[in-house]
C-alpha cells in the first residue's frame, strides 16, 4: 500500500478511536467505533490479509457493533450528565496511559527489525482464504472445535444470564 | 514505503487509546468498547508480524492470521457474555456508572 493511504487510514482509525473515549453519548461512541474498525480493516487489507480484513468488517463492524447498539438502546442510555471529575484519578489515568505509550515507542525504536521494510511476496496474488482454511482444518483443527464449544457455552450462558425469573 | 515499526507504532497508539478509555471513562459500556479497541490493536500487531516474517513459500505466515481469527471469535463470544452481564447488572442496580457499583468497596 502506498504510504499516503497508510497514513490516511491509520489517522481515521486513531481519530475515531479517540472519539470513542471522548464522546459523552454512548451511541456516538459506538458509531465512532464502527468507523475505527473500518479503518483497521483497511490496514489489514494493506498487509495482504484479505480474509482477516473481511471478517473484521463482518464480525466486528457488523455483528458485535449491532449487539452494542442494541444493548445501548435497550438500556436507553442518554448522554451522561456531567459529574464532578476526580482530577486525581484523571491525571493518574492519563499518566499511566502516556507512560505505556512512551514505553511501547521506546521498545519499537530500539528494536532493529522495526526499521525494515516489508519483504516482497513470492507471488503477487495471495490466496489467503485457502491457506488459512487449510491450517484451520488441518493443524489447528482441535482448537477450532474447542472454539465451537466455547461459542456454544457463551450462547447458553447469555440465555441463562438474561432470562427473567418467572413469577 | 511503510516500515514494520510504523504499523507497530500505530498499533501501540490504538492500544494506549483503549487503555486510557478503560482508566478514564466511568460508563461501563464505554469501558467495554475500549477493551475491544485494545484487542484490535493486538490483532494489528499480529497481522503486521505475519506479513513481515514470510513463510518458506514466500507468502505471509498464516499461523498468525489463524491466531487473529481465534482472537476475533473469542472476542465476539466475550462481547455477548459481557453485554448480558451488563444487562443483568442494569436490571439489578438501575445504573451503568461504575462509581455507583460499590457494594464491595472497602
Amino acid at each position: 500500500m502506498p504510504a499516503p493511504l497508510f497514513w490516511i487510514f491509520a489517522l481515521v482509525m486513531l481519530v475515531f478511536g479517540a472519539a470513542v473515549v471522548i464522546n459523552r453519548n454512548p451511541v456516538a461512541s459506538a458509531l465512532s467505533l464502527v468507523v475505527s474498525f473500518l479503518g483497521l480493516s483497511a490496514l489489514y487489507l494493506s498487509l495482504d490479509a484479505f480474509f482477516i480484513g473481511i471478517i473484521q468488517v463482518l464480525v466486528y463492524a457488523g455483528a458485535v457493533m449491532v449487539l452494542f447498539l442494541f444493548i445501548i438502546m435497550l438500556l436507553d442510555l442518554r448522554a451522561e450528565e456531567r459529574r464532578k471529575i476526580n482530577w486525581f484519578a484523571f491525571t493518574g489515568g492519563v499518566l499511566v496511559a502516556g507512560s505505556l505509550l512512551l514505553q511501547i515507542f521506546s521498545v519499537i525504536g530500539s528494536t532493529k527489525i522495526a526499521h525494515d521494510h516489508f519483504p516482497a511476496l513470492a507471488r503477487a496474488r495471495v490466496d489467503d482464504v485457502h491457506n488459512v482454511g487449510l491450517l484451520l482444518f488441518g493443524q489447528y483443527n482441535l482448537p477450532f472445535q474447542v472454539i465451537a464449544v466455547l461459542i456454544l457455552v457463551a450462547t447458553v450462558g447469555v440465555i441463562v444470564l438474561s432470562k427473567r425469573e418467572l413469577p | 514505503m511503510v516500515t514494520l515499526g510504523q504499523y507497530l507504532g500505530v498499533s501501540g497508539m490504538l492500544f494506549a487509546i483503549g487503555f486510557a478509555g478503560v482508566l478514564l471513562r466511568r460508563n461501563i459500556i464505554i469501558v467495554f468498547m475500549a477493551l475491544e479497541l485494545m484487542l484490535n490493536a493486538a490483532n494489528l500487531a499480529l497481522v503486521a508480524f505475519s506479513r513481515y516474517r514470510l513463510g518458506p513459500d514466500g507468502l505471509p505466515n498464516y499461523n498468525a492470521q489463524v491466531l487473529v481469527f481465534f482472537i476475533i471469535t473469542v472476542a465476539a463470544a466475550e462481547v455477548a457474555v459481557g453485554l448480558a452481564i451488563i444487562v443483568a447488572l442494569y436490571r439489578a442496580r438501575r445504573t451503568t456508572h461504575v462509581e455507583d457499583i460499590n457494594a464491595l468497596k472497602f
